[in-house]
């Protein structure tokens, strides 16, 4: 459903992205991991459309997206969580949450709402407060749960675990999980590598700018090599 | 008496201020550029209604209904020529940008219209209403300008609350990379915020005009200045701080003038301004700035 092939992405005259290419097949999880720096959220904000690659084809559903602006790109079915969450913090969860439908015009929401608030219950205690006096761990609910009011069938979730606890890390990748099994396909970034292999079906390791190693999330979390330098030994 | 007089004076100047303000701050807010040539577009909206009902004879209605429709145009126009290409610009090339449009629009009405003063003729006549058997005694004008000024505000309070437009602009002005990414069109909402900010300059123009009655290319300079001031003063990006700081800035200038003196008017209002800036750098009802990671 998504395939990205060879592309370039520069800061200035820093070559970020030098040739990566990936794909994401229907129904799948697959998941991005490498080290600070690596470029991981580079290639999500140029698959989203917020960041240009100077080669290459980026191509979701059939159509070459990498010319389209990102609101066109969401508009598609495929939403990105950026890093750090960037919930509007100035208004409130149910704000947040229509403005993730704002793609969604003529629809009805309300269901799709409702849906949100059955996979994180927080939010519907909190719906009429300002997000910006949310928890860490309900930033990220409400993050993913506005990118669900769109209705994606292509999530991208850069690192949900960052700055979480870890009950509060299993809890999001299980909700990850249920979202998957509901029919929406996954592309996870993560540090976290253990925890993003363990509920991947495909994983790829990006280097300084370029796809290192690739193979299933089981294959990766075997080899030694991926252990010693992304899951401490 | 007087008192009461002067507050009321202050009040309709303010509303103006206010509405200019409003302008300012919206546009500020999302795209975080000062439109210094806002109040220029305010001069162009006092000509054209003075041209439909002085020269073309139409009534005051259809009179400021073209002017507003017609700054609107020239709003969003000058946008997308003047500002959008500049869009990932440094902010010091988009200020100097605004400047040079602010000049042209002046020198461009000097070339059309002559800088010999109109007399602008009044969009409700010229009568007033007495008061306490007639001590105090209000133009009809300085109630219109109060009364827009609170619809005004009302309807952009409601706008952008409970619309799907109003409540994308707040999203754009909190952080554009997110909005984006929820399918909301930065530069499409930009446009309707000049479309917005320069209707309500025209209105302004109107209601200006209607009160000070001297209309020459320089006529929206001035206001334009006391209007920023007045959106720095109640902090520029927040739309209830424009109106706050508008309306206090038009009593007080009002107040200078009736119990201090005429010619220190301004200097009283800009020492007002740099006070309430050393004490609280956001502007009245400005936003503390935190980032939280």
């Amino acid at each position: 459903m998504l395939k990205i092939d060879n592309i370039n992405v520069y800061y200035g005259a820093i070559h970020a992205i030098k040739g990566v290419s990936l794909e994401v097949t229907e129904g799948e999880i697959v998941t991005l991991i490498g080290a600070n720096g690596a470029g991981k959220s580079t290639v999500l904000k140029t698959i989203s459309g917020l960041l240009r690659s100077k080669t290459g084809e980026i191509n979701f559903m059939g159509e070459n997206i990498s010319t389209l602006p990102s609101h066109k790109i969401v508009e598609r079915g495929l939403a990105h969580v950026p890093e750090g969450r960037r919930v509007f913090l100035q208004m409130t969860v149910q704000e947040n949450l229509e403005m993730g439908a704002y793609t969604q015009k003529n629809r009805d929401t309300d269901a799709d709402m409702e849906q949100v608030f059955a996979l994180f219950p927080r939010l519907l205690e909190r719906r009429k407060q300002i997000a910006g006096t949310l928890s860490g761990g309900e930033q990220q609910m409400l993050a993913m749960g506005r990118a669900m009011m769109s209705r994606p069938r292509l999530l991208m979730l850069d690192e949900p675990s960052m700055g979480l606890a870890p009950l509060l890390v299993e809890q999001i990748f299980a909700i990850i999980q249920e979202m998957n099994k509901k029919g929406t396909s996954i592309l996870l970034v993560e540090q976290n590598a253990q925890m993003a292999l363990s509920i991947a079906d495909r994983a790829y390791v990006l280097e300084t700018g370029s796809i290192a190693v690739s193979g299933t999330g089981e294959e990766l979390i075997e080899s030694d090599k991926i252990r010693k330098a992304y899951l401490g030994g | 008496m007087t008192f009461l007089s002067y507050f009321i004076s202050g009040l309709s100047l303010g509303s103006i201020y206010a509405i200019i303000a409003l302008g300012y701050t919206m546009v500020y807010g999302i795209a975080k550029m000062l439109n210094f040539a806002h109040g220029d577009v305010i001069m162009v909206g006092s000509y054209i209604c003075f041209f439909a009902v002085s020269r073309w004879n139409l009534p005051p209605v259809v009179g400021v209904l073209l002017a507003m429709i017609l700054c609107t145009v020239l709003g969003v126009t000058i946008e997308r020529l003047a500002y959008k290409p500049l869009r990932s610009a440094p902010s010091l090339s988009v200020l100097i940008t605004a400047i040079g449009i602010s000049y042209f629009l002046q020198n461009a009405a000097q070339l059309l219209w002559t800088s010999n003063p109109k007399v602008f003729p009044s969009v409700v006549g010229d009568g007033s209403v007495k008061f306490f058997d007639g001590r105090l005694s209000i133009s009809v004008i300085t109630i219109v300008t109060i009364a827009t000024c609170v619809v005004i505000m009302v309807a952009l309070t409601w706008f952008t609350s409970k619309t799907r437009m109003g409540k994308a602009m707040r999203a754009c002005s909190e952080d554009k990379g997110a909005a984006q990414l929820m399918g909301i069109s930065v530069n499409h909402t930009i446009s309707v915020t000049f479309a917005i900010g320069s209707a309500l300059a025209a209105i302004a123009g109107v209601l200006l005009s209607s009160a000070y009655p001297t209309l020459m290319p320089t006529t929206g300079s001035m206001p334009g200045i006391k209007a920023f001031t007045s959106a720095v003063f109640g902090g520029i990006g927040s739309i209830p701080g424009a109106m706050l700081g508008g309306i206090l800035l038009g009593i007080i200038e009002i107040f200078s003038k009736g119990y201090i003196s005429t010619q220190l008017s301004d200097a009283i209002v800009f020492a007002v301004l740099i006070v309430i800036l050393l004490v609280k750098p956001t502007g009245l009802l400005g936003k503390q700035i935190t980032e939280k990671v």
